[in-house]
């Protein structure tokens, strides 16, 4: 069964989340209160919230190293996630990832990567499942443009297509892997084209719209639930803050570039839109935007007043018994 | 009791785990109608069809990736990788993802994902057809390490690996592959940490691994009318790894041997030897010995194939060299 069209203004109220989350966990990391990396989703947020708004519940999500967007738009808390970064008990990985290794399979966040490259096959993986089991679920991979220069993008496409999996492969181009510019990384610097090397439909949409992500979402996934095979998608976007909070940025790229890209902010141009179609009213949305930072801020003061870990639990779940 | 070889043996272990559970799939080159190069899939392609009996392109990393992710959402693959050198070019995956994810979801998700194939010196093979490696998975957390000797044992613990919610490694030697023994009729399940007391004695223990097992036993014919009481223990899975069995021999033997093909650095024999130290120092009556393959690729010739691997006749010197001591 495919989810009902998701509603503009939870579009909204979702991508805001993630932003203002991001934004807390940076000051969080300016405290001392996140002890590792700390990858920020911002800019990126019209891709998370574009394609899961066309899962169910019980799809799954393979994701990387940046992937706070996924696990919220997927369904974690703001108090989970921050939690996890924090090194908590009650993080959704309980402090055992913190930014890179969320899990929430209970929602269908089934891990964030400190590796670039095996989201795209464990998706294939959990389409593979999905068919054998004859269910109609799909199995989703985010990754960046780091990874389709990668031999897993190649092995897990290929095997995607000829055995027709429900995956989606969702690239996110944010232009640069690490610090490595795209452009001087890829011999094609289209990645939707690179579709045609497997039979199946590669489609370039502008990452930072949320309504034209959601519709090459809806189009893959109804492929994909009706085992017309997988979908590879490229969303052209940027994150607008460095590879990881307290990098450097600027040996790379330029602050013009970065100024210019946040001209194109996903959630403003959503806002505006809703606006100016008169979809939602100002009073409305300031709502929304009260509500979410009212959230945030609760789940900042949750993880902080949570317990952490207990030492004696570091050797728990090795093994299934 | 019956005679399979150990071929037969692992097959029909296979056969009967996907009768009884339609969510094991087997993933491999050339084990769908062809049933495997070394026939471990023989007549299930028509039993059980395309979907269930997989045959792959040839990427390693891919289809353990791909295994991994189904065995997060609901199935239970079987990786049949044929040799294990091939399967070394999805070390990552195995290592970073599959072995890590039940830890790092904090037990929420279950691993239930069999990797076996064959490992071992022999036949000329050379060097990219011969590791066996076992000892980097034991070094891992997360992974169960199976190294069976005998059919009978390869039956029952190939049927406990496919019922198991951790990854494991099945590890077949391919000198042992048309071994013939005893295997039991009907339900045979062979349980995973327990050390099998293949032959008792008295004046010296020997922990043998997989092929090092019945060469310890040819070993053994030379051994007895020199009075030498060899007591043989095969661990069956390295990890977990049964030390409790080992040291009850060594209280009783005061001595001790490990015998592996794998290389001495790091591996099973070092282990053993630094577990045994620590538990059971006081009922050694000489220094633990190893007897390993040589530190060395495998060579192609027969002759430097036959030299960096112990036969029985190098486990017998041993075994009388420490019964000396």
């Amino acid at each position: 069964m495919t989810p009902a069209t998701p509603p503009p203004l939870t579009l909204y109220r979702q991508m805001l989340r993630i932003r203002r989350c991001e934004e807390a966990l940076v000051k969080a990391h300016g405290r001392g209160l996140i002890h590792g990396a700390c990858h920020t989703y911002v800019g990126q947020e019209a891709v998370a919230v574009g394609v899961c708004a066309w899962l169910r519940r019980d799809d799954v999500v393979f994701s990387t190293h940046r992937g706070h967007g996924h696990a919220l738009a997927k369904g974690v808390s703001c108090r989970e996630l921050v939690a996890e970064l924090f090194g908590r008990a009650t993080g959704c990985s309980r402090g055992r990832g913190g930014s890179m290794h969320l899990f929430a399979p209970e929602v269908g966040l089934m891990g964030t990567s400190g590796i670039v490259g095996p989201c795209v096959l464990q998706a294939a993986g959990a389409g593979y499942s999905f068919k054998l089991l004859k269910s109609d679920r799909v199995g989703v991979a985010f990754f960046g443009d780091g990874a389709v220069n990668n031999g897993a993008f190649h092995e897990g496409l290929n095997m995607a297509s000829i055995w027709k999996l429900p995956s989606l492969f969702v690239c996110e181009n944010n232009q640069y892997a690490t610090e490595v510019p795209f452009r001087y990384a890829a011999g094609n610097p289209s990645v939707a084209s690179r579709g045609a090397a497997y039979a199946m439909p590669g489609i370039a949409v502008d990452g930072n719209d949320v309504f034209a992500v959601g519709e090459a979402a809806r189009e893959a996934t109804r492929r994909a639930r009706s085992g017309e095979g997988p979908t590879l998608i490229e969303c052209q976007t940027y994150r607008t803050r460095p590879h990881a909070e307290g990098m450097g940025d600027f040996t790379y790229r330029t602050r013009e570039e970065v100024e210019e890209w946040k001209t194109r902010d996903p959630i403003r141009r959503w806002r505006e839109r809703l606006v100016a179609e008169g979809t939602a009213q100002e009073a409305e949305l300031t709502r929304v935007d009260a509500e979410v930072q009212d959230e945030v801020d609760d789940a900042v003061r949750f993880a902080e007043a949570s317990a952490w870990p207990d030492p004696a639990t570091a050797c728990d779940h090795v093994y299934s018994v | 009791m019956r005679q399979l070889s150990f071929m037969e043996a692992t097959l029909e272990a296979l056969s009967e785990e996907m009768a009884r559970d339609a969510t094991i799939f087997v993933l491999g080159e050339g084990i769908g109608q062809r049933g495997g190069n070394f026939r471990t899939t023989v007549g299930l392609y028509d039993k059980y069809g395309p979907e269930r009996l997989r045959d792959t392109p040839i990427c390693e990393r891919g289809f353990v990736g791909l295994a991994c992710g189904a065995a997060m959402t609901g199935t239970r693959p079987v990786v049949d990788f044929m040799f294990l050198d091939f399967v070394l070019d999805a070390l990552g995956e195995m290592i970073n993802q599959i072995a890590k994810m039940q830890y790092m979801s904090s037990g929420r998700l279950k691993m239930p994902l069999l990797l076996r194939g064959c490992g071992g010196v022999g036949h000329a093979a050379a060097t990219h057809h011969s590791t066996a490696g076992y000892p980097l998975f034991m070094h891992f957390p997360g992974f169960r390490v199976v190294v069976p000797s005998s059919p009978a044992d390869a039956k029952g613990l190939l049927k406990t690996a496919l019922r198991c919610d951790d990854p494991v490694l099945f590890l077949e030697h391919k000198s042992l592959l048309s071994l013939k023994g005893p295997v039991p009729d009907g339900e045979h399940l062979v349980p995973f940490g327990q050390a099998r007391v293949v032959r008792e004695g008295s004046s010296v223990t020997v922990v043998a691994v997989g092929i090092m097992v019945p060469r310890t036993l040819k070993a053994m014919e030379s051994l007895a009318a020199d009075g030498i009481s060899v007591e043989l223990i095969d661990p069956r899975t390295l990890a977990p790894l049964d030390i409790d069995t080992i040291l009850a021999s060594v209280r009783k033997t005061g001595r001790l041997l490990i015998a592996d093909e794998t290389f001495a650095p790091c591996g099973v024999g070092a282990e053993i030897a630094a577990q045994v130290m620590e538990g059971g120092f006081d009922d050694l009556d000489a220094p633990i010995r190893r007897l390993h393959g040589l530190h060395a690729p495998t060579p192609y010739s027969p002759p430097l194939e036959k030299a960096v691997v112990p036969d029985a006749d190098a486990v017998a010197r041993a075994i009388r060299d420490l019964h000396a001591e």
